[in-house]
């Protein structure tokens, strides 16, 4: 029994080992992400209300936006858990190149999408559809239409918040990884970080449909 | 390449006896699969947006979302394979949020005390 076993360079001194350390940062990180549940729950409540509300001025309002670039980023994000996943399983397996490729590739993927996102946004500001005293619709429904631009810039504002702050994680990670930081035994900042980004996938899973595609297309 | 040390081998022998995990690795063709559902999830749920399914648009719609959440949650974040607790708390936070939300949901869709619909003192447009 070699002393380097009991004292793993990441095995904090109140844990007993690597396996009791990962478990309780894992129920932590599940803690963070169901508040993070509630956090966005309570914008998709005020969604629920207001569409309800105003059911026709919603699907008016959702029609000004591109499903396609909606639908296209749906694919990239997907895309972009896909690699994350990869990257954690890379991990696992000790192959340090593929989880810095594997890593790079969700931070691209990410950059992609965040990219688009600035192009729709632009492209609101031009058209006049931010909430404010610039806020233009034709028709008898432009107060209700406001409130559904008031949801979608909040919900998928903070949606790409969740992913500006990833993105540079993501890079500290790999850049650890790459310096051999993480191993099949202890690679948890890798799994962690890991489970935020589905998080944020799953998040727009729903943003797509109920900001993107209301009423027929 | 691998990475895996004497040390690391210690360490999960170690984890194992105290009810640690080894690193669940899940096959590549799982997480292939997963991605494809994942995609034509997305293609169907565009596809449905052009469908017209009366009242049961938007549950169309959710189902498709939810079914590929559950889809993200069992496999790429790994619920399937984590230990009972993380799956009670991923459990309760939908549970809550299932509460929260159909609670209100409830409310537009239950006939009133007057026999009209939807919560009172509420204008519709």
């Amino acid at each position: 029994m070699s002393e380097a076993a009991h004292h793993h360079p990441a095995l904090a001194h109140h844990f007993e080992n690597l396996g009791e350390q990962k478990e309780a940062s894992s129920l932590g990180m599940w803690l963070f992400i169901a508040q993070e549940v509630m956090f966005f729950g309570g914008m998709f409540l005020a969604y629920t209300v207001y569409r309800n509300l105003y059911p026709a001025a919603f699907a008016e309002a959702s029609h000004h936006l591109d499903w396609k670039l909606g639908g296209i980023n749906t694919a990239v994000l997907i895309l972009s858990s896909l690699t994350m996943a990869l990257a954690v399983r890379a991990a696992a397996l000790g192959n340090r190149k593929q989880i810095v490729l594997f890593l790079i590739a969700t931070v691209v993927l990410g950059s992609i999408f965040l990219g688009v996102k600035v192009v729709e946004y632009g492209d609101k500001f031009e058209h006049h559809l931010v909430p404010g005293a610039h806020f233009q619709f034709p028709g008898p429904n432009a107060r209700p239409a406001q409130i559904f631009y008031s949801l979608y810039f909040a919900m998928t504002g903070l949606h790409a918040l969740h992913m500006i702050i990833g993105i540079p994680i993501l890079l500290v990670l790999a850049w650890l990884a790459h310096r051999g930081r993480y191993t099949p035994a202890y690679h948890t900042p890798v799994e962690m970080t890991g489970l935020y980004w589905h998080f944020v996938d799953i998040v727009w899973i729903f943003l797509f449909p109920l900001l993107y595609l209301v009423g027929p297309h | 390449m691998t990475a895996t040390t004497e040390t690391d081998v210690h360490e999960h022998e170690h984890g194992h006896e105290h009810g640690g995990r080894h690193p669940h690795v899940v096959p590549l063709l799982t997480y292939f699969l997963v991605f494809g559902a994942l995609m034509v999830g997305t293609y169907l749920t565009v596809w449905a947006a052009g469908q017209d399914f009366g009242r049961f648009n938007t549950v169309v719609a959710l189902g498709i979302a939810v079914t590929k959440a559950t889809l993200v949650v069992l496999f790429f974040m790994h619920v399937k394979y984590s230990p009972r607790l993380t799956q009670l708390v991923v459990a309760v936070a939908v549970a809550f949020l299932a509460l929260l939300i159909g609670g209100v949901v409830n409310d537009y869709y239950s006939p009133r005390l007057d026999g009209q619909m939807g919560p009172a003192n509420i204008r519709r447009e």
